[in-house]
């Protein structure tokens, strides 16, 4: 199985004054097609923090990460954008689904900004996969929180990515919508063969995955292999 | 970057905001609106005066001296043929019998024939047909108004009475106005009382050709030059009198340009402040198209295409406005236009506005968008998580904020007369704008800073509101500011000439003066105010005179000589005094003043500095004089300092006493009348048995200061009425801008226990202090401008007068006060779970 994301020595450190932080230090993983992949850990750990490294959404101070053969150190920020565009689907805590837009064009965001014509069929089939698919033309605030995630969930698997990056994506959500919410992810995850990175407090949900990664303080404490069901 | 991604993003994403946009750029418009109107409007006057050229000068020709033309140019005259017709003017009391009033008037005597293009409007119409052969009077509207005098009734000029034929309401080189400085009256020069134009009055006798076979008369005027100028004749051209009126209009609708520019600055930076907290709640947006791959040329084409479509918006719109606009201008200028201006919309003038607007709405909206391109795809993630440097460390900001500054500042030298006019206003404005920011935030600090906690909460809670994050709070307070230092700086200076002119009035200084009184006539006019109960103040005899040679260099010659340039000093007629002693007005200031000639070598004379150096002469220079007709050399033996800002017969040059006694003289007597009806009754009396003698009195002066004034002061409310209006459209963009923020605030407030009745009083607190501190802002400014006026300016002193600048003041206090509650409506009444709920 190929290689979707390398993670080596990776370590962040923000400076403040004349103090500097050490928010992750030294964390290191590989994740291949397919994988699914918890990091858990208290408040603070620097959970989100890796996140949003892996995703090329910042750089590191120290280390390296390489995301579907690109080495992201070496890339732009323009470029970084270029990677997550045709690589990577992003599943927030605060669903950020553009309030300007119905759930059918918040959907088609990702595969517009690449230039594809003709999306308008599949974003249709992707909301109505997630169970939105009488709730096309609605706007965000029309939406329950359980709603919007789906749509935000459609939105992650527009471009079929290689990889899904989720942020406590049931983190606002009731126990019963979470769960459903967690079905659909796991189906679209297994249908499409995408490898799945999910920052959450919720042990249940993150024992569901492969591995976890357990952050204390910054650094990795523990890497469990869950064994499958 | 996909720029069809970008079109459709922009659309999509300006949804819901579009009423709001509307609103940003709503100041825009007015800008673009100023600009459209003012320059269709210059563009359709300048066209009329093309159309209508010949009736400017009502002939093809026309030639114009101070006296009766001498006998050469009486012959060249003649030979020159084609049809011609007189005319003499002059000053004198006009004496209206019914109400038994009277008043100075410039009196035109005309012969018949002119004009010889374009008409002497008139109520009823055709009056100018018939008052020539009926010997009767044509009046000025303005005149008859203010004696209550109707067709029918009669007017007397000199000694002879004519019967009012109609009112004058349009006339051939003159717009309206003139007749609020100088009210005219026409009547036939057959007839006309001579004694009127021969003891002392200034005269002007014009005679006005037209050529049915066609004549060029430039060509024609051209080869006359130099025998016209050797005998003081002016002449004038259809040409001319078409190129004179042009530039004076240019500078008229140029100088209204300039309202146009500050209207678009301020509608620039409204929509600068607009742009800001709109791109700053869009921030979560432009980090989510970071997460999913737009680049940052993507993310900032975004909003620039969305500021192009406001821009665009707002200049059809200010466009659309603007042409009706322009319909108005012609009605309230009209009493400066000698052309009827007709309606017609001008696309050049249409374009330039619009792509004036386009541009600025571009230039202002940089500064704001450069913010996008350092929201990072991590405040998806976490908001705020990228700490924003500031915009000043940008040099891309500094890029942005020059290209805007040196595109108001050249389009201010396109609109301006003359670029340093341009500059200058452009650096004025720019240090009006650094010293109201300035003082503004100051006192916003102060407010916040030294409210006392003994206040009760909701004073404490609506002054701390000025501080919250989008409020726009000094943005605001400059618009207000500026118009209410524009408005208070025209009331504070206003008072200031009118307090002059009452200490002019007061006391024991004269008010009435009397002039044209012949040498037989002094002591039997002294009697009659005797008579009346007034005091002879002064009574001081004037010779007229012109200069011949200034150190036996004649005028003529310095005339021939291109080097060297002749001014107006050199040119006029002189009217002097001979006098033993100077005057409380005069102060000497080089030499020693001789008040006593004993006959002997050349007379010795006292020049005031100004005219001194304006003719480059000193002590010690001689000048030749012409008294009408003998020459008298005069030696400069001192310089004097004149106030001329006494009502008194002041005098460019004193003579001695023993020079000019047997020279032709008229007298001026000045005296003071208690009231305005005793100034009346006198002047009646005088005009009655003495025709050829006019006067002025302080109300007249008074009516001609507020004639001008009036005028000046309708273009400064106009910038000021834009200024504030565009203030009052930032208040309401940053009320509903902070909207959703004011819910939470008022959502917080009522969890908190608090009252309905306790949120609306936090807000109005917070409209009325943000409507106090911009006024007094203004008012600040306005006092220390209207003290520098009339130290610099008007020399005069300052009084300030409280009432209506506290007027003012409550005035803008009530405004900010209303818009501000009217377009909070609503956010006391939403759901507390709905605003918690919320996201957006």
């Amino acid at each position: 199985m190929a290689v979707v994301l390398s993670v080596r020595d990776l370590t962040k450190t923000f400076k403040s004054g004349s103090r500097s932080l050490t928010v992750l230090d030294s964390v290191s993983f590989d994740l291949e097609e397919g994988d699914t992949f918890s990091i858990v850990g208290p408040s603070g750990s620097g959970k989100t923090t890796l996140l949003g490294l892996c995703a090329g959404l910042d750089g590191p101070t120290r280390g390296s990460i390489s995301l579907c053969g690109h080495d992201m150190g070496s890339l732009g920020e323009d470029e970084r954008a270029r990677v997550r565009n045709e690589h990577v689907g992003f599943v927030f805590q605060s669903f950020r689904l553009l309030p300007t837009l119905t759930a059918l064009e918040n959907v088609m965001v990702p595969a517009e900004l690449r230039g594809r014509r003709g999306i308008v069929d599949g974003a249709r089939d992707l909301l109505a996969e997630v169970g939105l698919g009488d709730r096309l033309g609605h706007y965000p605030t029309q939406l329950s929180g359980g709603e919007q995630q789906r749509v935000a969930l459609a939105r992650a698997f527009i471009n079929k990515p290689d990889i899904l990056f989720a942020d406590e994506p049931t983190g606002n959500l009731d126990a019963e919508t979470s769960a459903h919410l967690e079905e659909i992810m796991f189906r679209l995850n297994r249908t499409a063969g995408t490898t799945l990175v999910l920052v959450t407090h919720d042990a249940e949900l993150a024992s569901r995955t492969g591995r976890i990664l357990r952050l204390r303080g910054g650094k990795a404490v523990e890497q469990e292999v869950v064994p499958a069901p | 970057m996909s720029m069809r991604f970008t079109a459709s993003f922009a659309w999509r994403d300006s949804r819901g905001s579009r009423r709001r946009m509307l609103l940003f750029i709503s100041s825009m418009v007015l800008g673009v609106a100023a600009l459209v109107s003012i320059n269709s409007f210059g563009d359709n006057l300048e066209r009329a005066i093309d159309n209508e050229a010949r009736t400017l000068l009502g002939a093809d020709l026309s030639f114009e001296s101070d006296n009766p033309f001498p006998d050469d140019i009486e012959a060249l005259i003649d030979s020159i043929g084609g049809n011609q017709s007189r005319r003499t003017s002059f000053s004198s009391m006009a004496f209206f019998p019914a109400p038994g009033k009277a008043r100075l008037a410039t009196v035109r005597a005309h012969e018949p024939g002119y004009p010889f293009y374009g008409s002497v409007v008139t109520e009823p119409a055709g009056a100018a047909d018939r008052y020539l052969e009926a010997a009767g009077a044509l009046v000025d509207g303005t005149l008859m108004n203010q004696f209550e005098v109707e067709t029918g009734d009669s007017v007397r000029i000199g000694n002879q009475t004519y019967p009012i034929l109609g009112r004058i309401l349009e006339t051939p080189r003159e717009s309206a106005a003139v007749g609020l400085f100088s009210p005219r009256i026409y009547i036939p020069l057959a007839g006309l009382d001579t004694t009127l134009t021969t003891l002392g009055s200034r005269v002007e006798y014009e005679v006005y050709f037209q050529f049915p076979d066609g004549r060029d008369a430039d060509a024609l005027r051209d080869s006359l030059q130099a025998t016209l100028r050797a005998a003081d004749v002016g002449s004038d051209t259809v040409r001319e009198e078409q190129e004179g009126w042009s530039r004076a209009l240019t500078n008229l609708y140029r100088f209204l340009g300039l309202v146009g520019f500050m209207s678009l600055l301020l509608g620039g930076l409204g929509v600068a402040s607009s742009i800001h907290v709109y791109v700053k709640q869009r921030i979560a947006t432009v980090a989510v198209l970071r997460v999913y791959g737009a680049s940052v040329a993507t993310t900032v084409a975004v909003y620039l295409v969305q500021a192009i479509g406001m821009g665009i918006v707002g200049a059809l719109l200010g466009s659309f406005v603007g042409v009706g606009l322009q319909t108005l201008i012609p009605v309230l200028l009209s009493d400066f236009l000698p052309v009827d201006v007709v309606f017609a919309v001008s696309w050049p003038a249409v374009l330039l506005g619009s792509g004036i607007g386009l541009g600025v709405t571009i230039l202002f909206t940089l500064m704001p968008l450069l913010r996008v391109r350092s929201v990072s795809p991590l405040d998806a993630l976490r908001s705020g998580a990228d700490e924003h440097a500031s915009p000043l460390r940008d040099p891309w900001w500094w890029v942005a904020t020059a290209m805007a500054a040196s595109g108001l500042v050249a389009f201010a030298i396109i609109q301006a007369p003359d670029w340093k006019v341009g500059l200058g206003y452009s650096a004025g404005l720019a240090a009006v704008f650094l010293v109201l920011a300035g003082l503004s935030s100051l006192l916003v600090k102060g407010l916040v800073r030294f409210t006392p906690a003994s206040l009760p909460y909701v004073i404490r809670q609506g002054v701390a509101n000025l501080y919250r994050p989008n409020n726009q709070t000094l943005m605001m307070v400059f618009s207000l500011g500026l118009g209410t230092f524009l408005i208070s700086t025209l009331l504070v200076s206003q008072q200031v000439l009118l307090d002059q002119l009452d200490v002019l009035g007061g006391g024991e200084q004269p008010n009435l003066i009397m002039y044209d009184i012949q040498p037989d006539q002094v002591a039997p006019v002294e009697q009659l105010l005797a008579q009346q109960g007034v005091p002879v103040m002064s009574s001081v005899p004037i010779v007229t005179m012109r200069l011949e040679a200034i150190n036996d260099e004649t005028i003529d010659a310095m005339r021939e000589d291109t080097t060297q340039r002749l001014s107006w000093a050199h040119r006029r007629e002189y009217r002097s005094t001979f006098r033993s002693t100077l005057t409380k007005s005069e102060t000497l200031v080089e030499g020693a003043f001789q008040g006593i000639w004993d006959g002997t070598g050349a007379i010795p004379v006292s020049a005031e500095v100004d005219v001194a150096e304006e003719l480059g002469v000193d002590l010690g220079d001689r000048i030749t004089w012409n008294v009408q007709g003998v020459m008298l050399d005069a030696e400069i033996t001192s310089l004097r300092e004149v106030d001329w800002q006494r009502l008194e017969t002041n005098f460019f040059f004193v003579f001695p006493e023993g020079a000019l006694e047997q020279a032709p003289a008229f007298h001026v007597v000045m005296t003071r009348a208690a009231d305005d009806e005793q100034s009346a009754r006198l002047q009646s009396a005088v005009v009655e048995a003495y025709p050829n003698v006019s006067s002025i009195d302080l109300a007249l002066i008074l009516g001609v200061f507020d004639a001008i004034f009036s005028r000046i002061a309708f273009i400064i409310r106009f910038m000021a009425l834009f200024s504030i209006l565009t203030g009052l459209i930032v208040l309401a963009s940053a009320v509903i801008v902070s909207r959703f923020q004011r819910m939470q605030e008022s959502v917080l407030l009522k969890t908190l226990g608090a009252s309905r009745h306790t949120v609306l009083q936090i807000m109005a607190v917070e409209y009325t202090v943000l409507g106090f501190v911009s006024a007094l802002t203004g008012i600040l400014l306005a006092i220390i401008a209207g003290w520098s006026l009339s130290y610099f300016v008007f020399e005069a002193t300052f009084v300030l007068h409280a009432v209506p600048l506290l007027l003012l003041l409550g005035t803008v206090m009530l405004l900010t006060l209303v818009i501000g509650m009217l377009n909070s409506r609503g956010v006391y009444e939403r759901e507390t779970m709905d605003v918690l709920r919320s996201e957006i």
